[in-house]
């Protein structure tokens, strides 16, 4: 709780946006007035008592349909981060313990998948592999894998030229002790600060693939393609399409002001 | 040959190695498609024959490694094959629009680079005060909103509001250099607003590194004035990180493109990737693909070789 | 009063304002024109902020919490920033700890030097130009035209720290803040440098304050000496009564640790270890240059040698952290694999190290008990009770009480108590054979003491054989009954304590010896004679 205390005012809009997110994406089904995909009344209806926020270009209504997409939109980034991470911390610590010609195999791997822009890397595996959830989130866990290793490793890299290794060594642990009791509590400060980052990625992520059609697929709620779904009406002058984008937005900034702070307690703790 | 020579060198070979694997891993990818391309484009309802036909004309009966090598000369001799969709050359899909997507991200970079260093000089000089903490959440939340949510902002704002600016970025061969800065505006300050705040960040972060060094701390206790710290002896060192984060952010304004064209319906090679990646146009998708990679690989190696010149332990090496 | 430099009361601060930490606290110097004032204590006692406050000067984090700095009628304290200016460099002058750190990569040496004397108004850049050659013949440096024109990483330490003092002559200051010199230095290079510092002040009658916590340098160096802790002056007087006749009980335990002596050993020399024409190479290059020697079981051997002498990597050899690429290691007459994971456990207990920086020997996210009973575990059958009893036998051993100690978190211990934990974490496995890698080196002086006085008593009672690793030849005169010289990856001269000590053979050695720096006044002249004579002789013939 002293933590708390000592939080700066923007960490803790942060941590409030944050939870109020996490809370209405949990109790989607019993906050929303509607289903999620059922249709509800005619298209692109006006803001009113009956529709806070309006009906969608098929007819179903917006404020249900941002209340899922908090659920679906939200979820998928956490599942997504939470693969890279533990894929990608482990393999780091891994390469970085093992080093020789197992580092060399991984690194360079590594060096390939970052050698492409992530969001080309991902628009070209999608055309090969097809779009869905279940490939999407394993494409950007891949991509996302990539730097969570280079930090894990160099990170790793640190502690396992530290002297306590070498006495694990000589004791005759092994790698899974090594990982696990000596090198992991020693870098888990710098994942966890490094963590809010990526997930902030991963999500501004799938926002932008589901906006160009190639994330989560129709009928899902999702903010991202709730935005293109509802892209005409800007024409018009109507904000309606600037919610859900603004939602992005807001839970983005939330967690990056979250994660600098962390990140900010994470170097002070340090030096 | 130099030590110098030699490094700069191997990052050339390690750049062009590396966008041969990129390519042959793409090429690989489509190879370990269920079924194969023709049945993947025909669909499963496709009769035997009209399928042996279709493959025979993709070129599908012959070994994979030829194909690759065939593709291979064909795309250094500028030959991308043709369009599954519309059937035209993917080199002259290409053409134009290679030229347009350039021209977005050499406007927007233009603006943004003398901008964002300048204001990640002055945060890392004035640490601290109001300045660098509202630099701080500025570049934050400028990170933090999807490219979308920006231009459609901007949109909102300028075209819709005011007026002052189309929604639509529209250009052709007809359009002169004016008409084309002014209709493309809006997604190139789409771009400069989402790379600044990366940028500046970067930047500031880098100069902060340096002043930390003890050499700093030397040059002050010598009665180096604060202006001549920062420009003589931190800048020469931070020009490395400084060149590095520039090269970063334009690889990034590359990519952020894709987005960008899709909003303004611009005619530039992002919107042409997402329409082929929607209609599974291979052909299309591995040459853009390779396009946008190759940019991205040879802005890496450029940053490589320019921080190892700027190095001076290694520019001055025996 | 000092007529050119008065601080009075000196109040530094760091931390937040609300719970500050003090860093020096009332402080009070003197120092006349010409004077060089010695300024000693261990680490964290506060000696560096002093002399950076000489200057006027604080680092970030730090502030002026109450009193003066009068340097010739300024109030430093007060001054503006661009007085201060106008003084640094001009006027009062800085040596720094790292001068490879310190030195601008991107300049040229004569570049840097020039900088001060151009912008102060002293001197245009050709005339900058030539002082600095004449500097640099002064401060002997080899090929002192051309020397200048080099960039800072294409020169060696010692030669860079002079002419980092050069520089700091570049204006003639009144006053020279000497900041741990030549801490970074090996004990043969430190005679050179120290020399060049000192004529060079002499001649200019320069004032300094000489910053270090190696007493027997400062009292080479200074007129005065002020010893201080925790922030606070302890006591300050003349050179040679601070070393005859120091007041305060701190003063006198500054240099306890030549006190001790461990008794000789006795009875006929058994071999426990064995190094047959062991050699090993990092890459290309050949660390460890075809080594045979002998370890007698239950005797401490020192192994001396300066920076990149191959010590580190015998250790390396031994332990199985390194494989040996030519000869072979023998524990008890029987071969050792080159790595440790194709050792057998009896092997892996008996063979134990202690290392150099406690601090990342120990991992920091462990408790005491964790740490200590890992290896009691992996290496005896003792289950349960019997387990938990022997850890705190351990914590007996080492004299720290297991109810207080037993469950703290390992950064929450002072550098001799991570130490100590080391030593128990070796003790642990019950080994016969210890190797101590500089153990004592990041330790101060009285608790390097200490730790020396535990590992003699338990050689007594275990009947532990020790290889002890060192580049300290008073830690070497204390501890050791065998003495082996390295230099280059080979064994200059090896055999008994006293004898090395008392009839060095070979020329190396001689000037090993020499280099060490001793209390008394004319050794730093003495040291440069013999150094030259020795190194005229260690010429290959």
């Amino acid at each position: 709780m002293t933590l708390l205390r000592t939080a700066p005012p923007t960490a803790i809009f942060g941590m409030l946006v944050l939870a109020a997110t996490l809370l209405t994406g949990i109790f989607a089904p019993l906050v929303a007035p509607y289903g999620e995909t059922e249709i509800v009344g005619a298209e692109y209806l006006p803001w009113s008592a009956e529709y806070p926020l309006g009906t969608d270009n098929l007819g179903r209504d917006m404020l249900s349909r941002m209340i899922y997409g908090a659920r679906n939109t939200v979820g998928l980034a956490l599942l997504t981060t939470g693969i890279a991470f533990g894929l990608g911390a482990a393999l780091g610590m891994f390469a970085a313990l093992k080093g020789g010609w197992v580092d060399q195999i991984l690194s360079r791997a590594i060096d390939v998948v970052m050698a492409v822009p992530p969001l080309i890397l991902a628009l070209m595996l999608l055309a090969i592999i097809g779009p869905s959830i279940p490939n999407m989130v394993g494409v950007i866990a891949v991509i996302y894998l990539a730097p969570v290793y280079r930090l894990s490793r160099a990170a790793a890299m640190n502690v396992v030229s530290l002297d306590f290794v070498d006495a694990a060594k000589l004791r005759g642990e092994g790698t899974l002790w090594l990982l696990r009791r000596e090198i992991l509590p020693n870098i888990s400060s710098t994942l966890v600060a490094e963590a809010g980052l990526r997930f902030c990625f991963v999500f501004l992520f799938i926002a932008a693939l589901s906006f160009l059609g190639i994330g989560i697929q129709p009928p899902t709620a999702d903010w991202g393609s709730m935005v293109k779904e509802n892209a005409t009406l800007i024409t018009f002058g109507d904000v309606t399409p600037l919610i859900p984008a603004g939602a992005i937005a807001l839970l983005t900034v939330s967690i990056n002001f979250i994660a600098d702070w962390m990140l900010h307690r994470a170097s002070g703790l340090k030096s | 040959m130099t030590r110098l020579q030699k490094l700069i060198l191997s990052r050339l070979a390690l750049g062009i190695l590396t966008l041969f694997v990129v390519s042959a891993l793409m090429f690989v990818g489509i190879e370990l498609l269920p079924g194969d391309l023709a049945q993947q484009i025909l669909g499963q309802s496709a009769t035997p024959d009209t399928l042996r036909a279709f493959r025979a004309e993709l070129g599908l009966d012959q070994p994979p490694h030829t194909r690759y090598l065939d593709w291979l000369s064909g795309v250094v001799q500028g030959d991308f094959g043709q369009s599954l969709a519309s059937g035209r050359k993917v080199s002259d899909l290409l053409g134009t629009r290679l030229a347009n997507t350039m021209f977005l991200a050499a406007y927007a970079a233009v603006i943004a680079v003398p901008v964002a260093v300048t204001l990640g000089l002055l945060a890392a000089l004035w640490r601290n005060s109001i300045f660098d903490r509202a630099a701080n959440i500025g570049a934050l939340s400028a990170i933090s909103m999807p490219e979308f949510f920006v231009a459609y902002l901007l949109i909102m704002l300028f075209s819709i509001k005011f007026g002052w600016f189309p929604t639509l970025a529209r250009l052709d061969t007809a359009t002169g250099l004016g008409d084309a800065l002014y209709v493309t505006f809006l997604p190139a300050l789409t771009l400069i607003m989402v790379v600044i705040a990366h940028m500046m960040r970067m930047t500031r972060a880098a100069i902060i590194n340096v002043l930390a060094s003890p050499y700093i701390e030397m040059a002050r206790l010598k009665g180096v004035p604060r202006w001549r710290v920062v420009l003589k002896h931190a800048l020469p060192n931070a020009l490395a990180p400084i060149i590095n984060v520039i090269a970063l952010n334009l690889a990034y304004l590359i990519v952020g493109v894709v987005v960008v064209e899709v909003v303004f319906s611009y005619p530039g090679l992002g919107q042409l990737l997402v329409d082929a990646v929607a209609s599974r146009d291979f052909p299309v998708v591995q040459a853009v693909g390779l396009f946008f990679a190759g940019t991205y690989i040879l802005l890496n190696v450029a940053a490589d070789i320019l921080s190892i010149l700027s190095n001076p332990r290694l520019r001055h090496g025996r | 009063m000092g007529n050119l430099l008065t601080i009075r009361d000196l109040s530094l601060e760091a931390g937040p304002r609300t719970d500050p930490k003090r860093i020096l606290d009332r402080f009070d110097l003197d120092l006349d024109r010409g004077e060089v004032l010695g300024l000693v204590g261990e680490s964290g006692a506060g000696k560096s902020s002093a002399g950076l406050a000489a200057m006027g000067f604080t680092r970030d984090g730090v502030r002026i919490a109450g009193g003066r700095i009068e340097f010739d009628g300024t109030d430093l304290a007060r001054a503006s920033q661009s007085a201060l200016r106008r003084l640094h460099g001009r006027r009062i002058a800085y040596v720094a700890q790292s001068a490879a750190a310190s030195f601008n990569p991107a300049h040229r040496l004569i570049d840097q030097f020039a900088e001060g004397p151009v912008l102060h108004g002293t001197a245009d850049t050709a005339t900058a130009h030539e002082d600095a050659r004449a500097l640099y013949r002064q401060m002997q440096l080899p090929n002192p035209d051309e020397i200048g024109f080099r960039y800072p990483h294409e020169v060696s330490g010692g030669q860079l720290q002079r002419a980092m003092t050069a520089m700091a002559m570049a204006c003639r200051p009144d006053l020279i803040i000497f900041d741990e010199p030549t801490t970074a230095l090996d004990v043969t290079t430190q005679i050179e440098v120290l020399g060049a510092m000192r004529d060079i002040t002499e001649r200019y009658g320069t004032a300094a304050i000489y910053i270090t916590h190696d007493l027997a340098v400062v009292s080479q160096m200074a007129d005065r000496i002020t010893v201080m802790r925790h922030g606070r002056e302890i006591e300050t007087a003349p050179t040679p009564r601070i070393l005859e006749s120091p007041q305060e009980d701190y003063t006198r335990s500054l240099w306890a640790v030549r006190s001790i002596r461990k008794p000789d050993a006795t009875g006929a020399a058994e071999p426990i270890l064995t190094l047959e024409a062991t050699s090993a190479h990092y890459r290309s290059f050949r660390a460890l240059d075809g080594i045979d020697f002998t370890l007698a079981r239950g005797r401490t051997t020192a192994v001396v040698g300066e920076s990149g002498s191959g010590k580190s990597t015998l250790a390396k050899v031994i332990a199985g952290l390194m494989a040996p690429s030519e000869g072979r290691v023998l524990w008890n007459g029987a071969p050792l694999a080159g790595d440790h994971g194709k050792r057998t456990r009896a092997q892996l207990r008996d063979i134990q190290m202690i290392y150099q920086m406690a601090d990342t020997a120990l991992n920091p996210r462990h408790t005491v008990r964790e740490t200590l009973d890992r290896p009691v575990s992996l290496f005896t059958n003792l289950k349960g009770k019997a387990r938990r009893a022997r850890v705190r036998e351990l914590m007996e051993l080492i004299e720290l009480d297991p109810d207080e100690f037993l469950d703290r978190r390992i950064p929450e211990l002072s550098g001799g108590q991570k130490q100590r934990i080391g030593i128990a974490r070796a003790l642990a496995a019950e080994p016969k054979f210890i190797i101590c890698d500089e153990i004592t080196s990041a330790l101060d002086q009285i608790v390097a003491e200490g730790i020396l006085k535990l590992l003699i008593r338990l050689q007594q009672e275990l009947g532990l054989t020790y290889m002890f690793i060192t580049h300290d030849l008073a830690t070497v005169e204390a501890i050791a009954d065998e003495v082996m010289v390295m230099k280059n990856g080979k064994i200059v001269e090896s055999g008994p304590r006293a004898r090395i000590f008392e009839a060095p053979q070979e020329p190396y050695t001689k000037r090993l010896l020499a280099s060490v720096p001793q209390m008394d006044a004319g050794w730093l002249d003495r040291a440069r004679r013999d150094a030259a004579e020795a190194k005229s002789a260690e010429a290959p013939a």
